[in-house]
Parts: structure tokens; C-alpha cells; sequence
């Protein structure tokens, strides 16, 4: 237990001072996570702490990592890549596979131990790429889409290669590894295949893929929705997070027990929910532990370069890392010719693939079990793995610091594309809110919805739109609802503490987002109003008003008049709004706040003055001016009627 | 007997000295239908649909208002705006007011006189009354000279205004039953209570 809160306390001091001086120094978190493992790694040698099975734990923030992409992305958007999934991905695997095999056989390697090099080194890394796009906002341009066709089609493409490899194994070698099966063992855990499934026929195999394959479709499908509606009832936060965690683990498991990828798996699963209205509240369930899972993961490539192999042989190493980024950055360029990806995110695209990844330490470990590369080779290998990915932060900030940079006008035109999340985001959609987000979408805008009653969100999706659960006054659901991005957010829930609180809340941290904020009543509006929202709509304002204006007219008033004396009550009370606002203290009740005292006196003296003098009485414009001009001050009555005579 | 509709449009209504007293001589006659259109539309709202059945339902549209800056009420712009439209008023296909007539009932602050060249107005009324004229014309409706009260706002004082409501209603039921001469109207500029060009003597 101590050695575990021990590991637990080293890796976090670790990231929690690496990761930010990274950050402000513009090195980006990844590096920042990799220097910090590197800086521990003495430590953990001296503790004794088995650095590569650590690893393969982390690794399962890879697999989150693709449930939350597939989250973002939606069946239809999958379909429309599916011409850069199979060319660019399939071309850049096969394309890189031959020509490190073709190096590799130069430098005298046998053919099938160059074919192992060359498909282990045709992979990218995921975990890096997609965590610094995300991180640089670039997901959306083109260059983020390519790289992300091309590493999806890595993962699947990682499947074929595990069943490949073991026929390539060299008699001498696996006599070899047979006398160390244990780390063999200990590395199949993640990738060698399972047993059961060994067992069976080629046909059974392809069918219980195929039937894992669709339960995870179907039950994303049907059973999520009944599930979550069922936790929700507890109103327990963490039963939701238990949930999330079980799902994407569970579908791990059952994918690796089929034999399939449990990053596809998830990856599939994702892509299944990211229609549910439970998706936000998946999304910021999970980002948590993704993030520290692959901080954990980056940590241990960090600690795991052994340096006395690197420096043993710095000069080859270098020279093969250098030479492998230089031909990925080569074939990935040329990709990028023929698929016409532009100007600068053709860079983003070839600079950021040129690593390999960390399916490259699985797949190595995977060759060395299965006899079919020597391990000394293999540890050459692995130290070039994680050199290449320790310099993938560098060909960002080259990226960033030169070619972005030249290729900025473009980038600018191009803006528009990438910002196509929601505009607007509407908490709360009851009969308030609900109004609110049929009159945005009925002038084309697009929104997200966020209610946290499960019977509501029902309700809105039988009428087509879209919504998501959640309790909108929590940070990191309005972060993954896209609050970074959004333009305006429409508060409308009906809890006036928590109204407040989001108010203050958006207004601290996110000030470019324009806020409209429902209030309960007039003291509402003042704690709003101090809380830094400055569009405030009375709930019941607007209705009381209108009834009024309904009742003069049954009383047998003008319409057209008693809308102008409604107009100037809405006006004159606006005012007093506005002017007793800046005097009002959240922090003492109206009755005991002096100044708001002092003022609302004078405001209703000025009035009641004004009525005396027989005008309207709310100190506002009346209707001045479509009075006759006789007898009033020349000053009023000039204003509309031109046609003023002489008359006394 | 032809179907006569009048508009009505003053914002001003409660402060009325002729046209309030107007609007309730021209409701009271039968078969004369009487829209006020601030009433109907105090928000500017027009239903433009409506507004189209109503003029082809109509033979003859008078147009009760002030003179408001040598124009109309604001009201009335915006229904001319929105309800005259290409393909039903004018243009390629809008011949729905074709043949049909239309005619101004307006009362004016200032006197007869000051409608002159040498008056404080600079112009004739009809003058300043052309764009509506020509609204017509393009409409292919006949228009009709205006029915008009000068000095409105003194009118009390001086005991003109039933004169001249009096005028308005025999006005309108003799456009109801086709007793309003209007090849005599044509040839003037404008019509008072004490000049109708009736067809039938029993009036006047």
C-alpha cells in the first residue's frame, strides 16, 4: 500500500511541476511528461519499480483516449473519411513498412526481421499526436483530420500485424526465448492472443468477432440511454462516473477477449454514443482519467530510455532515429501531395506522424516473445521508439514557430471550417429554455442543450433535438459541451442559487462568452448583475407585462395606446432597474442597504412629481408627439406635426 | 351596390378633434366595413395575407387619416410596404386591385390658404399628395380626388367638424350605392362636405 501511494506521489510531483513549466516555456504537455520521466527515472530504478508492465497499464489511456475521439465524431463524419482511412492510412503503413524494410535489409538485417522493423516502425504514435492536436486546437483543420485517418487506420492495422508476426520467427531465436518465457508473458498480456478464442475454427472466430462487434453497437444503441436513466434516479455524481468507467472497460475487455483492438473497440463504441444525449456527461467522466492515464504513460517512455544503452551507442541511435523521422516526414509529405492536403497543414500532417508510437514497445515486445527479432536488436529498436517520440514535441514547435507561421494568411481563411461546434450552449430546456432553443434553431443556429432531468431530455428528443444530461453548473460538462468555443450561453434553469453561480462562474473564466441569464425575480436580477451578466431577462417580466397590456384593453383602452403605455412602463421600470443595480450589495438585504434605499426614494419622489404636473408619469418620451400642437410648448409640438397652423 | 372599406389610421386617436368623430359616423353605416389599423396592428404586425383578401373582397378603399409631414401616418406606410406586392398589387401578374378604386379622407392642420404658392406650404395639396396618386395608378385603381378638412384643430372652436363628419357619412354611402359622381369628381382637385358631387339630389 505504501509502495503504491509512494509511486502515486512520485509520478504525480513528477507531471504536477514538469507539465506547466513545459507549458510556459511553449514545449507542450507531452514533452513536458517525458522530461519529468526521465527526471525520475533513477528513482524508480532505485525502487525497484517495474517501469514496462507500468506502462501497459497506462497504455489503457490510449484506449480511452479513442472512446472519447469517437465520441466527437459522429457515424455520418466517419463515413465521409473513409477515402482517407483506407488510402492515406493503408498507403502511409504499407508505403513506410517497405521502404524501413528496404533500410533495414541494406544495413544487413535478414529479410524477415527488416519485414518486423519495418511494420513495427510504420506506426505513429496516437497518444502524443492526438493529445497535442487537441491541445493546439487543431483537430478539425485538415492536417489534424488526415493524422487522424491515418492513426485510426494504425490501430486496426495493429490487429493483422500481431497474427503476422509470429510467422516470421526464426527457429534459433525462439529455442532462445523459450528459455526466458517470462517476460514474453509478461509483455503478451496486452497484445498476445487470448485463449479461448485460439481454440476455436477460423469461421467461429470471425463470427464471435463479428457478434462482439455488434453487442457493442446494439447495446450503445438500446441499452445507455435505459442504463443512465436508471443512475441518474440516484443522483449519485460518482455512480455516474463508476458507470462510464465500466462501460469503456468492459468493452476493452470484451475485445481483447474476441481478439480485436480494445482501442477499435471503444473507438467503435464512441462513435455509437456520440448521438446520445448522455455524451457530454461521458466525455467529461472520462477525460480525467484519460488525461492522467497518458500523462502516466508519457511518464514512463521518459523513465523507460535506458541510458546506458543511448549513451553506449548515442551515434547510432541518433543517426537511425534522425534517419527514420526524415523518411516518415518523406513519405507522409508525398501522401499529403497526392491527397491534396494545403499549404501548412501538409507540414502539420508529415511533421506530426514522423514518430513511431507506442504500439511500436507492444509490437516489439510481441517480436522478441515470438522469436523474431533478436533482443538486441529489439532494445536498439525501443530506445529509437522513444527518442523519436521524445523529439515529436520538437517538430511541433517547429511546426508552430516556422511554417505555421508562414503559412498564417491561409490558416486565417481557413478558420472557418474548424469552428463549427456549437454556437450557442443552452442551459436548461424547460419551458423557459425550451423556447429559447427552438427560436436559435429556427434561425439556424446551432446549439447544445444541457438539462439535467432525464424525463425533460426524453421528451425534447421525441420533438428531434438534440440534448445532453448533465447538471450545466459543473465546469468540466460545460467544458466538453464546448463552452471554450461557444459564443453565448443562455441560462436558463430554474435553481436561482445555481443561476448565479454559473453566471459568475462564465463570466470569471470565460469572458468572451456572452451570457443571457434568466432571472427569478428583482432581487435575482441584482445578484445577477453583481455577479457580472449584464443580459438579464426577468422570467415573469414579459408576461406580466403583456396581461397588463390584455387588461387595459378589455378595460376598453386603444390597442395602439395601451401598448405605448406599456412600452413606457418597460422602459421606466428598466431604468430603475438599471440605476438601483449599481447601488445594490449582494452582501446586505435591500431593506438594510442604505444607498438602495436612499435611491429608490428619490427615483419614486421624481415620479410622483411628474404625475403631478399631469404627464404620464414615468418619466419617459408618452406620446409626445403624436399630440396636437395646440397649446403645448412650440419645442414639443414641432416634432411631428409639420402642419401646424397658427393657431392659439 | 359596391363594397366600400375604410382605413383608418391615427396614433394619436384620444386626442382626436374630427377623425374620432368620423370613425363613428363611418362604423355606423352598413355595408361599409371599418378598420382601424392601430387598433388592429399596435405593433406593427401585419398579417399581410388578410390584408390581401380584404382588397379583393372590396371595390372602393378609402384612406382616413391626419396629415402627419405631408404624408401618412407611419401605419400606413408600412402596410402599403408589405401588402402591396409585386405579383398581387403591380408588376408581372398583380392585378388583383385592377379596376377597383381609391380614395383619401384627410384632415389638415393648416388652412386652405397656406396650400398655395404663396401660402406657408409653398405647395398644393395635391401636391404633397402625388406619391399616393401615383400608388394607385401603378395598382391600375382609379383614384379618386380626397375628401378634406383644412384648419382641423380649430374646427371645434369654429363648429365644423359635424359639417363636415355629416359630409363623410353621406360621403361613404353614396360610394356604398354608387351615387358618387365620378366623372364630376374627377375633374376637381379635392371634394369638402359642401361640394359632393352626388349623383342624386336628395342629399345636400
Amino acid at each position: 500500500m505504501t509502495g503504491f501511494l509512494l509511486l502515486a506521489f512520485v509520478f504525480l510531483v513528477a507531471g504536477v511541476l514538469a507539465v506547466p513549466i513545459a507549458t510556459r516555456l511553449g514545449l507542450g504537455s507531452v514533452l513536458g511528461y517525458l522530461i519529468a520521466g526521465i527526471a525520475i527515472s533513477p528513482l524508480l530504478a532505485a525502487l525497484h519499480v517495474d517501469v514496462v508492465s507500468l506502462q501497459h497499464f497506462a497504455e489503457f489511456g490510449v484506449v480511452m483516449m479513442l472512446f472519447l475521439v469517437g465520441l466527437e465524431l459522429e457515424p455520418k463524419l466517419l463515413w465521409q473519411m473513409r477515402n482517407r482511412l483506407l488510402g492515406l492510412g493503408g498507403l502511409q503503413v504499407v508505403v513506410t513498412a517497405l521502404l524501413v524494410m528496404a533500410a533495414a535489409l541494406v544495413m544487413g538485417q535478414g529479410w524477415s526481421i527488416a519485414l518486423a522493423i519495418g511494420l513495427v516502425l510504420s506506426l505513429s504514435s496516437t497518444a502524443i499526436v492526438l493529445q497535442t492536436l487537441g491541445e493546439k486546437g487543431l483537430m478539425k483543420s485538415d492536417g489534424g483530420q488526415g493524422s487522424f485517418s491515418v492513426l485510426l487506420f494504425q490501430d486496426i492495422a495493429v490487429i493483422p500485424m500481431l497474427a503476422l508476426i509470429p510467422l516470421l520467427a526464426l527457429p534459433e531465436l525462439l529455442e532462445a526465448t523459450h528459455a526466458v518465457a517470462a517476460h514474453g508473458a509478461e509483455g503478451g498480456d496486452h497484445s498476445a492472443g487470448p485463449l479461448f478464442i485460439e481454440t476455436l475454427e477460423g469461421w467461429q472466430r470471425a463470427l464471435v468477432t463479428l457478434g462482439a462487434v455488434a453487442a457493442v453497437i446494439l447495446a450503445g444503441n438500446y441499452l445507455t440511454s435505459p442504463i443512465f436513466r436508471f443512475i441518474a434516479a440516484a443522483k449519485l455524481r460518482e455512480l455516474f462516473v463508476a458507470t462510464a468507467l465500466t462501460i469503456v472497460i468492459g468493452i476493452a475487455l470484451l475485445m481483447t477477449f474476441v481478439g480485436l483492438s480494445p482501442a477499435l473497440g471503444t473507438f467503435i463504441a464512441g462513435v455509437v454514443l456520440a448521438n446520445s444525449e448522455y455524451r457530454h456527461e461521458l466525455e467529461s467522466d472520462i477525460e480525467p482519467f484519460k488525461g492522467l492515464l497518458l500523462g502516466l504513460f508519457f511518464m514512463t517512455v521518459g523513465a523507460g530510455i535506458n541510458f546506458g544503452l543511448l549513451f553506449g551507442s548515442f551515434g547510432t541511435v541518433l543517426g537511425l532515429t534522425i534517419g527514420l523521422i526524415a523518411l516518415k516526414v518523406a513519405v507522409l509529405y508525398a501522401l499529403g501531395v497526392i491527397f491534396k492536403i494545403g499549404g501548412g497543414d501538409r507540414w502539420l500532417f508529415a511533421l506530426g506522424l514522423a514518430q513511431a508510437g507506442e504500439f511500436g514497445f507492444v509490437l516489439l515486445s510481441f517480436t522478441v516473445a515470438n522469436g523474431v527479432i533478436p533482443a538486441a536488436v529489439s532494445d536498439q529498436l525501443l530506445l529509437v521508439v522513444a527518442l523519436s517520440m521524445l523529439l515529436t514535441p520538437v517538430l511541433f514547435i517547429l511546426y508552430d514557430r516556422i511554417i505555421a507561421k508562414k503559412y498564417s494568411e491561409i490558416q486565417d481563411r481557413e478558420a472557418d471550417h474548424i469552428d463549427e461546434k456549437g454556437v450557442a450552449i443552452i442551459a436548461g430546456h424547460g419551458r423557459f429554455g425550451g423556447i429559447v432553443n427552438r427560436i436559435l434553431r429556427s434561425a439556424g443556429h446551432s446549439t447544445v442543450v444541457l438539462d439535467h432531468s432525464s424525463a425533460q431530455l426524453d421528451m425534447i428528443r421525441k420533438f428531434g433535438f438534440q440534448a445532453f444530461f448533465g447538471d450545466a453548473t459543473r465546469p468540466d460538462l460545460l467544458h466538453s459541451a464546448g463552452i471554450d468555443e461557444a459564443k453565448l450561453i443562455v441560462i436558463a434553469i430554474d435553481d436561482r442559487e445555481k443561476i448565479t453561480q454559473l453566471v459568475h462562474y462564465v463570466h470569471s473564466n470565460h469572458p468572451h462568452v456572452h451570457i443571457v441569464a434568466r432571472a427569478r425575480d428583482r432581487d435575482h436580477v441584482y445578484e445577477i448583475y453583481a455577479a457580472g451578466c449584464r443580459d438579464i431577462i426577468r422570467e415573469t417580466f414579459d408576461g406580466g407585462v403583456r396581461t397588463g397590456r390584455s387588461a387595459l384593453e378589455a378595460l376598453g383602452m386603444h390597442p395602439f395606446d395601451a401598448e405605448k403605455l406599456v412600452k413606457d412602463f418597460e422602459a421606466a421600470d428598466r431604468k430603475a432597474l438599471q440605476e438601483l443595480a449599481e447601488v445594490y450589495d449582494p452582501d446586505i438585504p435591500a431593506a438594510e442597504n442604505e444607498a438602495y434605499v436612499a435611491r429608490a426614494r428619490e427615483m419614486m419622489e421624481a415620479q410622483e412629481a411628474e404625475m403631478k404636473k399631469g404627464r404620464i408619469g414615468f418619466g419617459i418620451r408618452s406620446e409626445r408627439g403624436w399630440m396636437p400642437p395646440v397649446g403645448r410648448p412650440a419645442r414639443l409640438g414641432a416634432a411631428r406635426d409639420a402642419d401646424a397652423d397658427d393657431a392659439a | 351596390m359596391a363594397r366600400v372599406i375604410v382605413y383608418y389610421a391615427h396614433p394619436g386617436h384620444k386626442h382626436s378633434h374630427v377623425n374620432r368623430d368620423m370613425m363613428a359616423a363611418a362604423q355606423a353605416i352598413e355595408g361599409v366595413t371599418f378598420v382601424d389599423l392601430y387598433a388592429e396592428y399596435p405593433r406593427h404586425n401585419i398579417n399581410i395575407d388578410k390584408e390581401q383578401e380584404r382588397l379583393v373582397n372590396h371595390d372602393i378603399m378609402v384612406f382616413q387619416f391626419p396629415l402627419f409631414w405631408y404624408s401618412t401616418p407611419s401605419l400606413i406606410k408600412e402596410w402599403e410596404d408589405l401588402v402591396l406586392e409585386y405579383g398581387f398589387a403591380y408588376g408581372t401578374g398583380g392585378d388583383a386591385l385592377a379596376g377597383k378604386s381609391m380614395m383619401l379622407a384627410i384632415t389638415t392642420a393648416g388652412p386652405e390658404e397656406a396650400y398655395q404658392p404663396e401660402g406657408y406650404q409653398h405647395y398644393p395639396l395635391e401636391t404633397f399628395l402625388t406619391p399616393l396618386e401615383q400608388t394607385a395608378r401603378l395598382c391600375k385603381m382609379a383614384y379618386l380626388p380626397p375628401y378634406v378638412l383644412h384648419a382641423a384643430l380649430r374646427a371645434p372652436k369654429e363648429d365644423r367638424v359635424s359639417p363636415h363628419v355629416e359630409g363623410y357619412r353621406r360621403l361613404l354611402m353614396a360610394l356604398r350605392d354608387e351615387d358618387y359622381d365620378m366623372a364630376v369628381a374627377g375633374q376637381t382637385k379635392a371634394v369638402f362636405h359642401d361640394s359632393l358631387p352626388l349623383r342624386k339630389g336628395l342629399v345636400q
